[in-house]
């Protein structure tokens, strides 16, 4: 049965925040990998659909509208009750699938096994994409020197 | 009279399989994928994304391979598809602030904290055309640098620090949206940036740059131009909390103003703003001087009666599938419409002949 304490807070938060924006295919095929899968009954099936990104005047001001983003959503339910949510971007019906799915297994005694081999793994190809660019950034980043004109 | 037309289906079917045979082009030539498209012309992807107001880069991918490049044919597919999108909620503001910068410079203050970060860009090229692209040309590795993965503070918060520039209000309202309710004059800043955001580039540009050239000038520095990715949060109701739903890539211009103060204001800078999807330097900075443009009124400006200072005029023409819409309509049949104003012409034209051979024929008796 879902375990409380997992189902609230940030835990939850932030593997449903890591599989919205993660590769597909990377995470799919560490999905893909993993061999017991629950049935489970559709709650809300797979939908694609768009959410209005906000933007703030001035980086800090007011709200302002900046136009859409594609989203898809799902929900369902495992066979002992235990209820996944999934908000993915972008339109795939798989990947949402699965991240509600993922979502539901966190909150079971599966939770251990889906983090150490898909959660994790995924963090950790994400973060060093994230670092790869923010070392080729890096690099470009200008090194300024005065020269030094005049009689003195 | 009304007169019905029919016909031509079998000559618009014809067209139309016409057009996708030479949408493909030379069959000896590989087709394009639309990965390609996504991942090799990235900012065309960006602009049809930006002004088909919609962040998805495969559809905006799909959209310029099926439109053959024709970036307005792109964006109308692309806002075509949006209005078939039920909406599922509005995200919570992106913090910019937060962005992990790919290129970030600002014109202003050269020992930024987190420093100048010039990025994938054509600055400092020399736009000579390089004849090895159309060779198969291997990518050279880029070099790399010890990664900062901290925040990248807004430089104008430096200058806020001195109180010598003007607060954006802090504000949590609801702002209106254009794809929900008509545009209404006079309009509010929210407004005008959603309209000035998913605005045509070309016409944003040629707006920005009349008011360098003198047309309500306001002389504007970028006072930083980032570019990199937010994660997106929204509120899930179900769930009872906000979690990310996406990361965008967006590029975000703020222009420092010189203001010698006004009436109601006292001499300080101010500010100008613009934020796009992807990669569009140009598009965001234009934007930000014709926001700042337009601000005119509430910094108690006086009205020059140039056109970037006239938000009918800017929103009201900025919009290029409105724009398209109207002006290549008269392409299509009018037959009747032109029918009538054929007799008109032709009425007009005898009855002026008959009152010229009525004069002559008065001239002449008189003679």
């Amino acid at each position: 049965m879902a375990d409380d304490m997992k189902n609230t807070g940030n835990a939850r938060k932030e593997w449903l925040s890591l599989m919205a924006s993660a590769p597909e295919a990377a995470m799919m095929s560490l999905w893909n990998a993993v061999a017991d899968r629950p049935s489970f009954e559709w709650l809300r099936a797979p939908e694609v659909g768009g959410a209005m990104v906000r933007g703030r005047m001035g980086g800090s001001g007011a709200p302002f509208n900046l136009g859409e983003m594609t989203v898809t959503r799902c929900s369902l339910v495992l066979t002992d009750g235990t209820v996944g949510h999934g908000y993915v971007q972008g339109r795939s019906k798989p990947k949402v699938e699965a991240a509600a799915l993922i979502d539901a297994l966190m909150q079971t005694d599966a939770a251990e096994h889906v983090q150490s081999q898909v959660l994790d793994p995924l963090a950790v190809q994400i973060r060093t994409t994230k670092q790869n660019r923010a070392a080729k950034a890096a690099a470009t980043k200008v090194e300024f020197f005065t020269m030094v004109r005049g009689e003195d | 009279m009304y007169v019905a037309v029919k016909g031509g289906e079998k000559a618009i079917d014809n067209a139309h399989a016409w057009l996708a045979e030479e949408r493909r082009g030379d069959t000896s030539v590989a087709e394009l994928s639309v990965a390609q498209i996504r991942e090799q012309l990235s900012l065309a992807v960006n602009r049809v994304m930006t002004e088909g107001s919609l962040f998805d880069p495969d559809l905006a991918a799909l959209a310029i391979k099926q439109s053959r490049g024709d970036l307005i044919e792109a964006v109308f597919l692309i806002r075509a598809y949006r209005t078939t999108l039920p909406r599922f909620g509005a995200t919570l503001p992106v913090d910019t602030g937060g962005m992990a910068c790919d290129r970030r410079i600002s014109a202003t203050f050269k020992d930024a904290p987190g420093g100048q970060v010039l990025g994938p860009t054509f600055d400092y090229t020399h736009r000579l055309l390089d004849f090895k692209l159309a060779a198969e040309g291997e990518v050279v590795p880029v070099e790399t640098g010890a990664p900062r993965c901290g925040p990248t503070p807004h430089i104008t918060e430096f200058l806020q620090g001195e109180d010598i520039i003007q607060r954006e209000p802090e504000s949590d309202a609801v702002p209106g949206d254009l794809t929900r309710e008509p545009m209404e004059f006079p309009s509010n800043r929210a407004l005008r940036l959603q309209s000035l955001t998913r605005g045509d580039e070309g016409f944003i540009l040629g707006m920005a740059y009349s008011t360098q050239r003198g047309y309500a000038r306001n002389h504007a520095f970028v006072g930083e131009l980032r570019i990199g990715k937010v994660p997106v949060e929204m509120e899930i109701p179900e769930l009872g909390f906000a979690i990310e739903i996406g990361e965008l890539e967006l590029t975000e211009c703020e222009t420092v103003n010189q203001f010698q103060g006004s009436k109601t204001e006292p001499p300080q800078f101010t500010r100008g703003y613009g934020l796009v999807f992807g990669q569009s330097e140009r598009k965001s900075i234009a934007m930000a001087l014709v926001d700042r443009a337009l601000r005119w009124k509430e910094l108690g400006e006086d009205n020059l009666g140039a056109a970037a200072q006239d938000e009918e005029f800017v929103l009201s023409h900025s919009d290029n599938i409105q724009a398209t819409g109207f002006l290549e309509h008269i392409k299509l049949p009018h037959y009747v419409d032109f029918q009538s104003e054929l007799e008109l012409v032709r009425k007009l034209r005898r009855e002026a002949e008959e009152r010229l051979k009525g004069e002559f024929t008065a001239q002449e008796a008189a003679e």
